[in-house]
């Protein structure tokens, strides 16, 4: 019951905020300023005519949005797999970590941004250099949670297990991981975004499709409205993908949660 | 009990001249003693005296420098020998429900289903949690969880049950409904059973044998036969003579 009468505060001022800054934005653009920037109707329009009907490009709004979103599927779950295999694994062996982590501590705060010259020369410029900048993007993120998470692991769990006759393999896979997902959960968060915001700037350097190819065929055709909506659709998108991943992150670490 | 029956009893534990040193520092010298199937031994000691790392080296946590335990006479190895252990802290697994809990030495042991079922059903009702079953640790209190910790130290039916003060942070009644459950428990089983606490009226109320540790590097200083029956009244007479002895012995500088 209270619960109920708290979704609706929250829900209202979510549509009062929104409709609030839609006022606000509506107005701003009234003057000089509209002549650089659209106001929100056009761009709104422009998002739903598109959206399954209209094109921009050569495409509809949703198959770019799906193009991105393809990218994005496909370098975030390699990367993911990856990067969990090897956080356990140097988190779970001093030997692994001893080489892997000078190596790993040099990769990873090299932005994946940074490795687009590179991919290109390497692999191209088709997809699979996209997906490659990806994997990068998702592989660090979750590769570091992993590891500091399976690092700190409690020593009494482990204890307790290896009192009760656990061997190394069954620690590894009955107290080490299951310990590990929550951090393995708040790098797959993070590594979500960061692939988010990898897959527009690989699509802005090279590509014919998806959102951010929006946004830079829009500036160098000058169409205002253009990049506005790709930059409307790339925060819808993401904020629906962490809503999806929020909801499986609940279910899967229910016991994380104190209380509900 | 008589000399002689003792005489009788099976060894159980045999320790040879347990030493520990952590680097130049002796914690543990020279220990030696026996303890007989189904005794249920209290160890007590000042704090810091060392009782923490005499068990721990008892289940191989940690090497010992020399000497020897022997389990049933060959040497003690927790992934052979059915030993459990029930430490001060929490160390349920957080991710399991308390049913998951109590299964968790048998998954490890890879106990037929069936079994597995019944084991943690009995246990689950013994302490009195089969209400509690579907539930987190996170949504337990903290005398629940050590319940969970002891249905799940008991449900593997170890020969040797070890206990680090177990009780050490509950609050006074709590402990006593505790500790009656883990007389019954122990009367049940037959286990035997290694109980470390600072607590020496726990001591007194638990043991059937009471061992005394000194101050570091710890050596046994005595030990005592606990022969006042059971239920026990920590009010009686013969209850306060013995404790006032066991503090005595402590009491040592």
């Amino acid at each position: 019951m209270k619960k109920k009468h708290i979704n609706a505060m929250e829900w209202s001022c979510a549509v009062a905020s929104i409709f609030a800054f839609l006022c606000l934005w509506h107005l701003g653009v009234k003057g000089d300023l509209g002549r650089l920037m659209p106001g929100p109707g056009p761009v709104i329009r422009m998002f739903l005519e598109t959206l399954f009907g209209g094109r921009i490009g050569s495409c509809t709004m949703a198959v770019h949005i799906l193009y991105s979103l393809a990218r994005v599927m496909a370098g975030y779950f390699l990367g993911a797999a990856a990067g969990v295999v090897l956080g356990l694994a140097m988190g779970w062996s001093r030997l692994v970590e001893a080489v892997f982590s000078p190596l790993f501590r040099i990769i990873r705060p090299i932005p994946p941004i940074a490795w687009i010259p590179i991919s290109i020369i390497w692999i191209g410029l088709g997809e699979d250099a996209k997906i490659f900048l990806i994997f990068l993007a998702s592989f660090c993120n979750v590769t570091l949670n992993a590891w500091s998470g399976a690092k700190s692991v409690d020593g009494d769990y482990l204890r307790a297990a290896q009192m009760l006759g656990a061997g190394k393999g069954q620690l590894l896979f009955t107290v080490v991981l299951p310990a590990t997902v929550p951090s393995i959960f708040a790098g797959l968060q993070v590594a979500l975004s960061s692939c988010w915001a990898t897959v527009l700037a690989a699509e802005m350097v090279r590509s014919s499709e998806g959102l951010g190819w929006i946004i830079i065929a829009g500036m160098n055709n000058n169409d205002m409205v253009q990049i506005m909506t790709g930059i409307l659709a790339i925060g819808f998108v993401g904020m629906l993908l962490s809503m999806i991943f929020r909801k499986v992150e609940t279910r899967l670490c229910r016991w994380n949660k104190s209380d509900s | 009990m008589g000399a002689e029956e003792r005489a009788n009893r099976e060894v159980k534990v045999k320790v040879n001249h347990l030493t520990k040193k952590f680097g130049d520092l002796l914690v543990l010298d020279d220990i030696s003693f026996d303890v007989e199937k189904g005794d249920l031994l209290c160890v007590v000691g000042p704090t810091g005296c060392g009782k923490t790392t005499f068990l721990n080296s008892l289940t191989k946590i940690y090497d010992v420098t020399s000497g020897e335990i022997l389990l049933d006479g060959h040497p003690a190895d927790p992934k052979k020998d059915h030993i459990a252990y029930i430490f001060q802290g929490n160390s349920t697994m957080p991710w399991l429900t308390v049913e998951q809990n109590v299964a968790f030495g048998l998954d490890i042991r890879h106990t037929p289903k069936k079994e597995k079922q019944e084991l943690t059903d009995r246990y689950l009702e013994i302490v009195g949690l089969t209400k509690y079953r579907k539930y987190y640790p996170k949504q337990l209190s903290a005398s629940m969880l050590q319940r969970v910790s002891i249905a799940r130290a008991f449900a593997t039916e170890p020969e040797l049950l070890l206990m680090d003060e177990p009780y050490g942070q509950l609050d006074i009644e709590l402990r006593f409904k505790l500790e009656d459950e883990l007389v019954r428990l122990w009367q049940m089983t037959g286990t035997t059973v290694i109980f470390i606490t600072h607590n020496i009226e726990e001591a007194v109320y638990l043991g059937e044998n009471i061992m005394i540790l000194t101050n570091k590097p710890t050596t046994v200083k005595e030990r005592l036969a606990n022969p006042l029956p059971r239920p026990r009244d920590i009010a009686a007479p013969e209850f306060v003579q013995l404790r006032e002895q066991v503090t005595d012995l402590i009491r040592w500088w």
